[in-house]
């Protein structure tokens, strides 16, 4: 049996520990390579710096000599239980964007606090975002708890806190940790100096975790990303979102409602008689009928919404602002079209989640707005705890992403 | 669906998205194993018929055998085959006895700035996982150069739910990375469950192999006793030694790897 693989996001405010964590992790579990640590150790020296864990994760000249990530990283350890991805994310408030694009490939999440300084700016924030990605699966960290001497009093106060905070998110973590990356107190192995602490280590806790289920027994939603002629037919392709089919299905082509019948799965070097959620696949009609990127494949009577206005909460982190009605490119899933924000419900503090305005006529970096998004062409959407493909999107300008939002 | 067939999946998926936003594209096919293997997807993406040049940036100081593999299998699969070479440096030369960097920086960076020009390509698709080297775990999967190839890796554009960025109207191409999610071990698995032909030079000979390929000056071979793919990926799943240490051009310089991807090396 192949082993699985789960991607794993750490995310915390600068400086609370996550290089270190993740040092810690490859060296703990043997996932580094020979010579990586001799190699540290040269290069550390040339740059006047001792050796850090830390390191072994900032391979940029700029992250080494700075002492902070910038950019996201992934890096790869095991356990006997299966191999995870580690995505290491900017604990900088001006890294946001790349931290969301690190974030946005996991499946769970660590977030690291430094139980001495406690809950800060990008914690909450972090925290926010791993929400908003929805990201459940969730262990919460309390580092250098040799800095407050091992003092499960303070341990309890930063819990309580961030417990209280994670609340109002909606996110319950499976389980809060008192370690010492630095020394590897309860990372691999339970800690002698924690005796009051008799929880899981942070190991055991992450392989008790699920790998994300398949959304094959969902309704069938394919997204059209391209029509190919291949010898003379049209050949539809794309992912599919979830469900499954397979010649003869009856469907429906949205949002124009056409009713049409699968005729053949199209693979080469393969045979296929049935395809599923997550496969990247080709097909073909059984009529000649106009389809375009875009277009989602349905079952007949279980469709999705077809709607060119909708609630949606986004996240705003472009350094340009927004304006309501100003016009912007909405990319969900293969769909693209022109649209605006109607209406800026309620702008909010993405850290401190505080209200800071309703009905307001801008967003800037980092902001976050409950709005109506009302677009050009009808598209076809669902709410993203039904089937996530369909109810997330992105908003672009100049050709780049600068917000993300969920369909509520 | 198993693992291999997620992460198949996900690079069939960049690679039709690529195409269908650029639509002037190229992939580079460097004869190694992990290029060898996004063109077989790249087939698969296509039903076997590729709707785009493969370029193959040709230093002159390939191994023989990457040459005698490319022209038969580009001949079987009917690829549209573009050998870049810059026939100047290589008149001139350069070589690596004259400075590792700027000889890649010549036979690889200049072929391939040269061809970018003369087929205004808009896009390239290329091989690269981010597992190779730490620097390429920076890598996003749709990576934009500007003019003078240069990479700003601290402002990179954000990516999420399989949403990239799109083309954009100055003279910069974007580096598609579809196999960015793979590792090592996964394309020997896959090369083995496909059947994928691959060189020789990847199998030991007298105790010898290469992990990884490059010009024949700088890639030196490594201890092995893996002959086919199946000993390779158990030798592989228990290995403790980085993939690329047989390139010269990583050890040669703690941050040299980093200088030359800024520059616009593959
Ligand atoms: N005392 C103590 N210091 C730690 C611990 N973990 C990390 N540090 C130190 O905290 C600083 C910031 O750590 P780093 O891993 O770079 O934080 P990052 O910015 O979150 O990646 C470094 O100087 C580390 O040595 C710990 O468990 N105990």
């Amino acid at each position: 049996m192949e082993k699985e693989n789960m991607n794993l996001v750490i995310a915390g405010h600068v400086d609370h520990g996550k290089s270190t964590l993740i040092g810690r992790l490859l060296f703990d579990t043997n996932s580094l390579p020979d010579g990586r640590i001799e190699e540290l150790k040269k290069t550390c020296k040339e740059l006047g710096h001792d050796l850090e864990f830390a390191f072994i994760m900032d391979s940029l000249q700029e992250e080494v000599e700075q002492g902070i990530t910038i950019d996201t990283t992934q890096t790869f350890f095991k356990t006997p239980k299966r191999n995870y991805t580690i995505i290491d994310a900017p604990g900088h408030k001006e890294f946001v964007k790349n931290m969301i694009t690190g974030a946005s490939q996991a499946e769970t999440a660590i977030l690291i606090i430094d139980v001495n300084e406690g809950v800060k700016e990008q914690t909450k924030r972090h925290a926010y975002i791993l929400s908003m990605l929805g990201i459940n699966q969730l262990i919460v960290i309390l580092n250098k708890m040799d800095i407050v001497d091992y003092d499960e009093k303070r341990f309890n106060e930063v819990k309580n806190i961030i417990l209280n905070f994670l609340d109002n998110l909606k996110i319950k973590p499976l389980y809060v940790i008192p370690i010492v990356a630095k020394d590897g107190d309860n990372v691999a192995k339970p800690s002698d100096k924690m005796k009051w602490y008799s929880g899981k280590t942070l190991l055991q806790g992450l392989d008790s975790f699920q790998v994300a289920g398949s959304l094959t027994n969902r309704s069938l939603r394919m997204p059209v990303q391209d029509i190919y002629e291949i010898n003379d037919k049209p050949i539809l392709v794309g992912c599919i979102e979830s469900g499954k089919l397979k010649p003869d299905d009856e469907v429906i082509i949205l949002p124009s409602n056409k009713a049409v019948k699968i005729k053949s799965i199209e693979s080469f070097l393969a045979d296929k008689k049935e395809a599923e959620a997550g496969e990247s696949i080709g097909i073909t009609l059984n009529q000649l009928i106009p389809v375009k990127k875009g277009d989602i494949i349905c079952k007949k009577n279980d469709l999705a919404v077809v709607a060119n206005r909708f609630s949606a909460n986004i996240f705003w982190m472009s350094k340009n602002k927004i304006n309501v009605n100003e016009k912007i490119i909405l990319k969900l899933a293969t769909q693209k079209t022109e649209c605006v924000i109607e209406e800026i419900k309620q702008k909010i503090n993405s850290s401190s989640l505080k209200l800071l305005e309703e009905h307001a006529k801008e967003l800037r970096e980092m902001e976050i707005g409950r709005v109506i998004i009302k677009t050009l062409k009808p598209i076809v959407i669902e709410k993203f705890n039904d089937i996530p493909g369909l109810g997330r999107f992105v908003l672009m300008q100049n050709s780049e992403i600068c917000a993300g939002g969920i369909i509520i | 669906m198993d693992y291999l067939d997620k992460l198949e999946s996900r690079t069939i998926f960049i690679i039709r998205e690529a195409y269908h936003e650029f639509k002037n594209i190229a992939m580079l096919w460097s004869i190694g194993k992990d290029s060898t293997s996004l063109l077989w997807m790249v087939r698969k993406a296509f039903f076997g018929k590729i709707p785009f040049p493969i370029m193959h940036i040709d230093t002159s100081y390939k191994i023989p055998e990457i040459y005698s593999f490319r022209d038969k299998y580009a001949k079987e699969w009917g690829l549209n085959l573009i050998i870049s070479r810059n026939e100047e440096a290589i008149k001139n030369g350069v070589s690596p006895d004259k400075g590792r960097f700027e000889c890649c920086n010549a036979l690889k960076t200049e072929a391939l700035k040269q061809a970018i020009k003369k087929y205004k390509f808009k896009a390239l698709l290329l091989g690269i996982r981010r597992d190779e080297h730490g620097i390429r775990a920076k890598e996003r999967y749709f990576s934009p150069r500007n003019q003078d190839f240069l990479w700003d890796y601290k402002n990179q554009p954000p990516e999420l739910w399989d949403q990239f960025k799109s083309g954009s109207d100055d003279n910069s191409h974007i580096r598609v990375h579809p196999l960015l999610h793979w590792t090592e071990l996964d394309i020997w698995k896959y090369v083995q469950r496909e059947n994928i032909p691959i060189t020789n030079l990847y199998f030991a000979k007298n105790g010898k192999r290469y992990r990884s390929l490059g010009c024949l000056p700088c890639c030196s071979l490594i201890e092995s006793n893996a002959s086919n793919v199946k000993e390779v990926v158990e030798e592989l799943k228990t290995t403790r030694i980085a993939e690329r240490s047989g390139r010269a051009q990583d050890k040669e310089r703690a941050y040299m790897m980093q200088k030359l991807r800024s520059l616009g090396y593959m």
